[in-house]
C-alpha cells in the first residue's frame, strides 16, 4: 500500500469506439487533497465512477483503501464518501430528514443518526435551514448538505465531483475552506475534481492535469508548473515598421516575408507567424537577442520586442484548447 | 392443499431474505430468539421501537418509499377514485341483490359473494372495477420508480451509500406492493363490512376465505402491472414516457387485444357443421390467445373464486357434463382451477422484474 489510499493502474474505459479514460495511472496518498483538473468531458467523472464501482472499467485495475471497487463495491462505499456532480435531494423532505435517511443507509442507529446529522448540519453552516425542505435550498446550500452527507459515514476518503459548480464566488470560498479544514482536522483524504484552476490551486496539495482521458502531468503545483514550463517554448513578439519610403503594400508583404524567413532560420525558432506589423515567434530557447539583431540588420525599424512569460493559467488554457497534442 | 403450498413458499422466501439480511448485518435487526422470522421481518419493516437501534438499510429504503407514496397527491387521487367506484358498485350490488338471488339456485348458499359480482348493467360490479382500475393503480405507483430518482439526482447519491444496488429496486417494488396490499385489504373488508351491515347476513367461513383469496389474487394482479411499470421506469429516462408506455400496454390489453382475438376467431372458425374435434381445437386456440392477456387471467380466476358454481374455464364436452350434480365447488377445488391463472400472473410479474433487474444492475450510474 505504501501510504497510497487510491491506486489506479492502466485504467481504461471505453464507450464503443470512444475512449473516455485512457490507460490512467494515478496514486493518491493518504491524507492529502488531490485536485483532478481538466476540461469538461476529460473523463474525470468517469474515473470517479470507476473508483466507486458505479461503472465497470474496460481494463486496468482500481484499488481504493486496499479494495477493488468492482468486486467489493459495498466495502468501498463504506469508506468513501462521494458527492456527485449536481447532487439532488428528496425535495419534499427537510435537510435533516434527508441526512438522517443517508445515515440510516449507513447503518447508523436512529437516535445517533439524528444527533450526528444535526451536528454536521451546524458544522457546514446550515443550522437555520435544518427543518426547511430541500426543495427550497439554494445551490450552495445543497452542496453544503451534500458535504454533510458525505461526512456522516466518517469516511476515509471523500470524492467531490465538481463541487463548486454553480455556486457564487463567496460561497465557493467558504465551501473550499470547509473542505480544507475538514481534511486537516480529521485527516481525510480528499479527491476533488474541477475545471477551475484557481480553486484547485487554492486548496489542493497535489494536482493531476487531465485531458482527453489521459493524465498529462501530476505533482504539487510548483513542480507541475516547472515541469510544464520546461517543455513549453518561449513566446516572443517582435513589432516592426518599414521606412516611410516603402509604402506599397505589396512590397511590404514581400519584405516582411523575407524577414520572416531569415528569422525562421535562427537556431531554436520553431514557428513564426507574420502579422501586419509584428511577428509572433515560438522558440525552444531564448532567441530574442538574435531576432532583434536580424530585424535591425535588415534595415527595418524594430518598434518593440517582448518575451511572454506563461503562468500555469496560460498553460492550462493551452491544454484546454489543444488537448493532448501538446504532450 | 395448493394454497397451503403457496403460502409456505412465500414464507420460505421471506425466511431466506431475512437470513440474508442478517448475514449482511453484524449488529442484527431484531432479537434472534424470536422464532417466527416472518413476523419479525414484517414488524421490522413496519414497526418502530423506542430504544436506539440500527434499522436495516433495506427497511430504511422501504419505509421511505412507503411514506413517499402515502404523502403524494397521486396516491390520494387514486384512492379517491377507487373508493368512489367501490361505493358505486356496492350501491348497485345492494340494490340488485334482492332480485338476483333466487330461492332455490345452487348459489343460494353463496349469497354474500354476490355482492362482489352482480350488477344491473348501469354500473359494473366490484370485480370488473378492480380488473379495470387495478392496472392503473399498479402503473401509477411504479412508472417513475427509477427514472425520477435519476432525474432528481438522488440515484447516484443513494447508490454511493454502502448498500447493494438491488436494494433500491427491491425496496421500490416491496413498498408499492405493501401499499397496494393494504389498500385492497382495507377496501375489501370495508366492502364486506358495509354489506354485512346493510343486508344483515354474515358471510360463511368459506365465503370469507374466498374473499380473502380474491383480495390476494387482486394484489398479485396489480403486482404484475407494478412490475411492468417499474420495468418501463428503468428503460425510459422520462417518467412521462414510461407512464405512457404502461398505459399503452394497459389499453392494448383491455381494448384492442380482444378485437384482435375476435378477428382471429372469425378467421379460424370451422363453422357449425364441422366435426366436434375441430370446433374444440379452434376454441382452445382462442382461449389460449385470450389467456396471454393478464386481464383475462384475472377475470377467469376471480370468477372462479367468487362464483363457486363455475367448474371449468374451458369447453366441456357432453360426456363430462353428463352425470354431474349441479352444485358449487368446494374452495380447494376452485383454487385448483385457478392455480394455472395465478401461476401465469406470477410468472409474468417475475419476467418483468427480471427484465428491469438485469439492466439496472449493470447500468452506469451517472448523476443526472
Amino acid at each position: 500500500m505504501n501510504g497510497n489510499i487510491i491506486e489506479l493502474s492502466d485504467l481504461t474505459k471505453k464507450y464503443g469506439s470512444f475512449t473516455a479514460v485512457d490507460k490512467l495511472n494515478l496514486s493518491i496518498r493518504r491524507g492529502e487533497i488531490f485536485g483532478l483538473l481538466g476540461p469538461n468531458g476529460a473523463g474525470k467523472s468517469t474515473t470517479i465512477l470507476m473508483m466507486l464501482g458505479l461503472t465497470e472499467p474496460s481494463s486496468g485495475t482500481v484499488n481504493v483503501c486496499g479494495l477493488d471497487p468492482s468486486r467489493n463495491p459495498i466495502d468501498v462505499k463504506r469508506k468513501v464518501g462521494y458527492l456527485p456532480e449536481d447532487v439532488g435531494f428528496y425535495e419534499n423532505r427537510t435537510g435533516l430528514e434527508n441526512l438522517i435517511f443517508t445515515a440510516q443507509l449507513n447503518s447508523i442507529p436512529e437516535k445517533e443518526a439524528a444527533i450526528k446529522s444535526e451536528q454536521l448540519l451546524t458544522e457546514v453552516g446550515l443550522k437555520d435551514a435544518i427543518h426547511k425542505r430541500t426543495g427550497k435550498y439554494s445551490r450552495g446550500m445543497l452542496q453544503r448538505l451534500g458535504l454533510a452527507e458525505v461526512l456522516i459515514k466518517d469516511p476515509e476518503v471523500i470524492i467531490l465531483d465538481e463541487p463548486t459548480l454553480g455556486i457564487d464566488p463567496k460561497g465557493v470560498r467558504e465551501f473550499l475552506d470547509l473542505i480544507v479544514n475538514l481534511s486537516h482536522q480529521e485527516g481525510i483524504t480528499v479527491l476533488f475534481s474541477s475545471h477551475d484552476l484557481h480553486q484547485v490551486q487554492k486548496v489542493c496539495d497535489r494536482v493531476g492535469l487531465f485531458v482527453h482521458g489521459k493524465l498529462l502531468a501530476q505533482g504539487d503545483l510548483q513542480s507541475l508548473s516547472r515541469e510544464i514550463l520546461s517543455k513549453n517554448p518561449y513566446h516572443i513578439e517582435a513589432g516592426f515598421h518599414f521606412n516611410a519610403a516603402i509604402s506599397d503594400s505589396e512590397e511590404i508583404k514581400k519584405m516582411s516575408l523575407i524577414l520572416a524567413e531569415s528569422i525562421n532560420n535562427i537556431y531554436g525558432v520553431i514557428s513564426i507567424e507574420t502579422l501586419k506589423d509584428s511577428f509572433k515567434i515560438e522558440c525552444s530557447r531564448d532567441a530574442s537577442a538574435d531576432i532583434a539583431k536580424i530585424i535591425v540588420q535588415s534595415g527595418t525599424n524594430l518598434s518593440f520586442l517582448s518575451r511572454k512569460e506563461y503562468g500555469l493559467d496560460d498553460i492550462y488554457y493551452r491544454y484546454f484548447e489543444g488537448g493532448a497534442d501538446h504532450v | 392443499m395448493v394454497w397451503m403450498t403457496f403460502i409456505t413458499v412465500i414464507l420460505r422466501e421471506v425466511q431466506i431474505m431475512y437470513s440474508n439480511l442478517e448475514q449482511n448485518n453484524e449488529i442484527g435487526i431484531a432479537p434472534k430468539t424470536e422464532k417466527n422470522s416472518f413476523l419479525t421481518f414484517m414488524s421490522g419493516i413496519f414497526g418502530s421501537s423506542k430504544e436506539d437501534r440500527t434499522v436495516h438499510p433495506f427497511r430504511v429504503l422501504v419505509n421511505k418509499e412507503i411514506s413517499d407514496h402515502v404523502r403524494s397527491w397521486r396516491f390520494i387521487i387514486l384512492i379517491l377514485i377507487i373508493s368512489l367506484t367501490c361505493l358505486g358498485s356496492l350501491y348497485t350490488a345492494l340494490s340488485n341483490i334482492g332480485i338476483a338471488s333466487k330461492a332455490n339456485s345452487p348459489e343460494g348458499s353463496f349469497f354474500f359473494l354476490k355482492l362482489f359480482t352482480i350488477s344491473d348493467g348501469s354500473m359494473p360490479s366490484f370485480i370488473v372495477f378492480i380488473s379495470f382500475l387495478g392496472p392503473l393503480l399498479g402503473i401509477s405507483l411504479g412508472f417513475d420508480a427509477v427514472n425520477s430518482e435519476h432525474n432528481r439526482g438522488t440515484l447516484s447519491r443513494v447508490l454511493s451509500q454502502p448498500i447493494p444496488r438491488d436494494y433500491l429496486l427491491n425496496a421500490k417494488f416491496l413498498a408499492a406492493l405493501s401499499v397496494i396490499s393494504r389498500i385492497f385489504f382495507v377496501l375489501g373488508f370495508l366492502f364486506v363490512g358495509f354489506g354485512l351491515i346493510i343486508i344483515g347476513i354474515p358471510p360463511t367461513p368459506q365465503e370469507f376465505l374466498r374473499i380473502i383469496f380474491f383480495i390476494l389474487l387482486s394484489i398479485i394482479y396489480v403486482g404484475f402491472w407494478l412490475n411492468l411499470s417499474i420495468f418501463f421506469s428503468v428503460q425510459f429516462r422520462q417518467p412521462a414516457t414510461s407512464a405512457l408506455a404502461g398505459i399503452a400496454v394497459w389499453l392494448f390489453f383491455s381494448v384492442f387485444y380482444e378485437i384482435i382475438v375476435n378477428l382471429v376467431a372469425k378467421a379460424i372458425n370451422p363453422g357449425v357443421l364441422a366435426p366436434e374435434s375441430k370446433i374444440i381445437s379452434a376454441q382452445s386456440i382462442i382461449l389460449g390467445l385470450l389467456r396471454l392477456m393478464p386481464n383475462q387471467l384475472f377475470s377467469d380466476a376471480t370468477t372462479t373464486l367468487l362464483m363457486p358454481t363455475v367448474r371449468t374455464l374451458g369447453p366441456l364436452s357432453m360426456e363430462q357434463i353428463y352425470g354431474t350434480v349441479p352444485g358449487p365447488l368446494p374452495l380447494g377445488q376452485s383454487l385448483m382451477l385457478v392455480w394455472a391463472q395465478v401461476t401465469g400472473l406470477i410468472a409474468a410479474s417475475i419476467v418483468c422484474f427480471v427484465l428491469s433487474y438485469i439492466p439496472f444492475m449493470r447500468r452506469e450510474i451517472r448523476s443526472r
